[in-house]
């Protein structure tokens, strides 16, 4: 049993009072009023002293956390270097930046165009946040359901901000998506007739929630990476790249890269880029602790608005309302919607269920820091958190629910001793998801720079000011093979001039003329957790 | 004060609080990971790590982010293992036996020695896996080893030289492809969306005006 304070023990008890009782019933939907006012309220989005104007770049004058601001406006690491551009190390038609889950689509798919292609990735192919998607895939192909359902419940869900050209390839591929990676292998939950097993995420109006499990995006990345592999495709890794290059008609023309072990800098010269680099957990916007993987640091927006690639919606942000709150060692991990999809409440610490546990996730996430701040949260090791009435899932479900559907979330627990089918866990919002990124019109290609592709988590727009659980793993494969098929068409047509690295000369002109001098190196590549207390 | 453990890190000591996990023992120590550090929550396999607990003979493996640090507890962290992997064309192989007899034959000098089940980091019955997969019970195989993070540790313990993490991916393919019964209800659908039936239906709503679509998104059916 894991060591729970006494006030989290007494807690408990009036959990486990109700959970009979608030098991026959659902708590209330929000209004569209109401939801407006939490978000205001509570939502970390709406805090605007974690906010600066942007001095330079496409985005000039525009808000954006401190904390991106400064990579963003930081200082590049080529710019004390002698790089000699006209003998690259390597050259490829297409060169992919980021090995996750898009990153691998876009490789698959531009190889089948026949491009010669190539990825790079800081860590390995498949160190990234797909694969600790833990809930699932959206896609709209069940007989009472619709592409065009699918869209009205992810605009209204994004706040009505979504670009709709981008929305509509988004929805409209979805299901093509789930045939594509089941004709890869990838096993998707069942029924023995094939009927594909299919749930509720927050604020869908129609079960489409495709699972593997709880495994969901290990069981995709995983089937890409085989794929990749079986494939030849070239996978440089332990590699960054640091710098866009290009030419001097200013099409982006390769990356400056940089071995992450022995530092050494090496030339890729492309006729096609793709950033995959995905998101900024890692930046802890606002203190925050995440769920995502150790490399997320925004480095690919960082280079686009360098090289002039215009972002959007990059003030905004997704707080899972269900990170891990106890143990402190898991803290700030993801406990997957899913959960709640499989009927676990949030409960407070007088027992009462006080949301609906399947609003969006900005709204569930706000209600969640306003019972808080009401005082009824629980106090916790790093801070305080709400109940997850997992044994609900046992009774609604049957016994064996919980191993059956969610068999992560059952180890990940029971490594401290909590057996989730049994005790309720502590959650509390944690930093999940770059709703904004790089611009980008329906053929993947930036709005601003030419020869630029971009997928995945480092795109804006495809879900407006919030994503559903489930739209995600669905983008990087969409947007992933999209900016693979559109790179394996652009590259015949592609004739690279000299290259350059003027474009960061210039910006750090920009820089200084705008009074600012940074310091910070970006992009910032790794977070540094040594000799502190690691968030 | 918090309660402090003795740590050896490659054979070296480190005092470091007791309630940390082998990686933020690490950084706390003063380590600036690159390798064996990936996704910090158990999910990708670069933290797999080796310790034994001094005057213990048992040598453990875990993964450094999901494992909290024992006193006196030497650690080896291992973030690559040499697994073989084989090149193979799934649209072109089928599953039989004969395909493991190809590419993975080393499953049939299996000892039985268990030693790969005993390291499992994920708490796997790995020789049992192997076993389904040298019957060419593809189906056995992928359920029993779907949690598999392919950290390599059973690998590394295997005296027959077995990439267990390969067979059991090459058999979810196998099994998710051809095994696992066809989806007809997906195949009808993204049919229908190659004959164009919803492009008119969406583009309707694109142009609609934001107030009608908040309109409708307020009011929308949700299914029980």
């Amino acid at each position: 049993m894991y060591n729970y304070t006494n006030e989290q023990l007494e807690s408990m008890k009036k959990v486990e009072a109700t959970r009979q009782e608030r098991c026959g019933k659902l708590h209330r939907r929000l209004t569209a009023e109401e939801k407006d006012a939490v978000l205001k309220e509570y939502h970390p989005d709406y805090i605007t002293s974690a906010y600066e104007v942007l001095k330079v770049g496409p985005n000039k004058g525009e808000k954006v956390l401190h904390e991106l601001a400064d990579v963003l406006q930081g200082k590049s690491r080529v710019l004390d270097m002698d790089i000699d551009l006209s003998k690259p190390d390597y050259e490829t038609d297409v060169l992919i930046i980021g090995a996750g889950g898009a990153g691998s689509s876009a490789a698959i798919e531009a190889d089948n165009a026949g491009a010669k292609v190539m990825m790079v990735t800081k860590l390995r192919i498949g160190d990234a946040n797909t694969m600790m998607a833990e809930g699932g895939i959206q896609a709209a192909d069940k007989p009472n359901d619709s592409p065009a359902i699918h869209y009205l419940d992810a605009f209204g869900g994004g706040h009505f901000a979504a670009k709709p050209e981008l929305l509509y390839r988004l929805v409209s591929e979805a299901p093509d998506a789930i045939r594509w990676l089941n004709d890869l292998g990838v096993m998707f939950d069942k029924m023995p007739d094939g009927t594909m097993v299919t749930t509720h995420g927050g604020g869908t109006s129609r079960k489409r929630m495709h699972a593997c499990k709880d495994y969901s995006g290990a069981e995709i990345m995983r089937t890409l990476r085989d794929e990749v592999l079986n494939r030849g495709i070239p996978v440089i890794d332990f590699t960054s790249a640091i710098e866009l290059i290009k030419d001097t008609d200013g099409k982006v023309a390769g990356a400056v890269l940089m071995n992450m072990e022995t530092k050494d800098i090496l030339v890729a010269k492309a006729k096609v880029v793709i950033i995959a680099t995905g998101g900024a957990g890692r930046l802890h916007y606002q203190g925050f602790p995440t769920s995502n993987h150790y490399g997320a640091t925004a480095d690919g927006l960082v280079l686009a608005y360098r090289a002039g690639g215009k972002l959007l919606y990059a003030d905004t942000l997704q707080y899972h309302p269900t990170g891990a709150a106890e143990p402190t060692q898991i803290f700030g991990a993801l406990v997957t919607e899913k959960v709640r999809s499989l009927g676990a409440q949030l409960v407070n610490k007088n027992g009462e269920a006080f949301v609906y546990s399947l609003e969006t996730r900005d709204v569930t996430a706000s209600s969640i820091i306003k019972e808080c701040s009401k005082g009824n949260g629980v106090k916790t090791t790093d801070g305080q958190g709400v109940w997850l009435d997992t044994p609900q899932i046992e009774i609604l479900g049957g016994e064996g629910t919980i191993e059956k559907r969610i068999p992560a979330m059952m180890r990940m627990f029971g490594k401290y001793g909590i057996d989730i089918r049994k005790e309720p866990i502590l959650i509390y919002p944690t930093l999940h998801y770059q709703n904004g990124g790089i611009d980008i019109s329906a053929d993947g290609m930036s709005t601003t720079i030419e020869n630029l592709y971009v997928a995945g988590e480092a795109v804006g727009g495809i879900h407006g000011r919030n994503r559903l659980m489930g739209n995600s793993l669905l983008d990087i494969i969409v947007f992933g093979r999209i900016a693979g098929k559109s790179a394996g068409k652009k590259f015949k047509e592609v004739t690279l001039k000299d290259l350059t690295l003027d474009h960061v000369k210039s910006f750090d002109k920009e820089l200084k003329d705008a009074g600012l001098n940074p310091e910070i190196l970006s992009p910032k590549l790794l977070p540094n957790y040594t000799k502190q207390p690691a968030i | 004060m918090e309660n402090m453990v003795n740590v050896y890190l490659f054979g070296k000591k480190y005092q470091v609080p007791s309630s940390l996990t082998i990686m933020k023992a690490m950084e706390y120590a003063g380590y600036q990971l690159v390798r064996g550090c990936g996704c910090r929550n158990g999910f990708c396999g670069a933290c797999s790590t080796i310790y034994r607990i001094k005057g213990d003979k048992e040598l453990k493996a875990c993964l450094a982010c999901q494992t909290k640090v024992e006193d006196n507890m030497y650690v080896a962290t291992l973030p690559f293992f040499p697994l073989v992997k084989e090149v193979y064309d799934i649209q072109k192989i089928s599953p039989s036996e004969q395909i493991m007899m190809q590419l993975y034959p080393e499953i049939y000098a299996c000892v039985g020695c268990n030693a790969c089940t005993k390291a499992c980091t994920q708490g796997l019955n790995v020789m049992q896996y192997i076993a389904y997969a040298q019957r060419g019970d593809f189906e056995s195989c992928a359920e029993e080893s779907f949690d598999c993070v392919m950290c390599g540790v059973c690998s590394s313990r295997c005296p027959a030289g077995i990439s267990h993490p390969q067979v059991a991916e090459l058999s979810r393919r196998l099994y998710g492809k051809y095994i696992a019964p066809e989806t007809t209800h997906l195949l009808e659908r993204v049919k229908e969306i190659d004959d164009g039936k919803y492009k008119e239906l969406i583009e309707t709503l694109m142009n609609k005006p934001i107030s009608e679509l908040k309109e409708l998104y307020n009011n929308r059916e949700i299914e029980k």
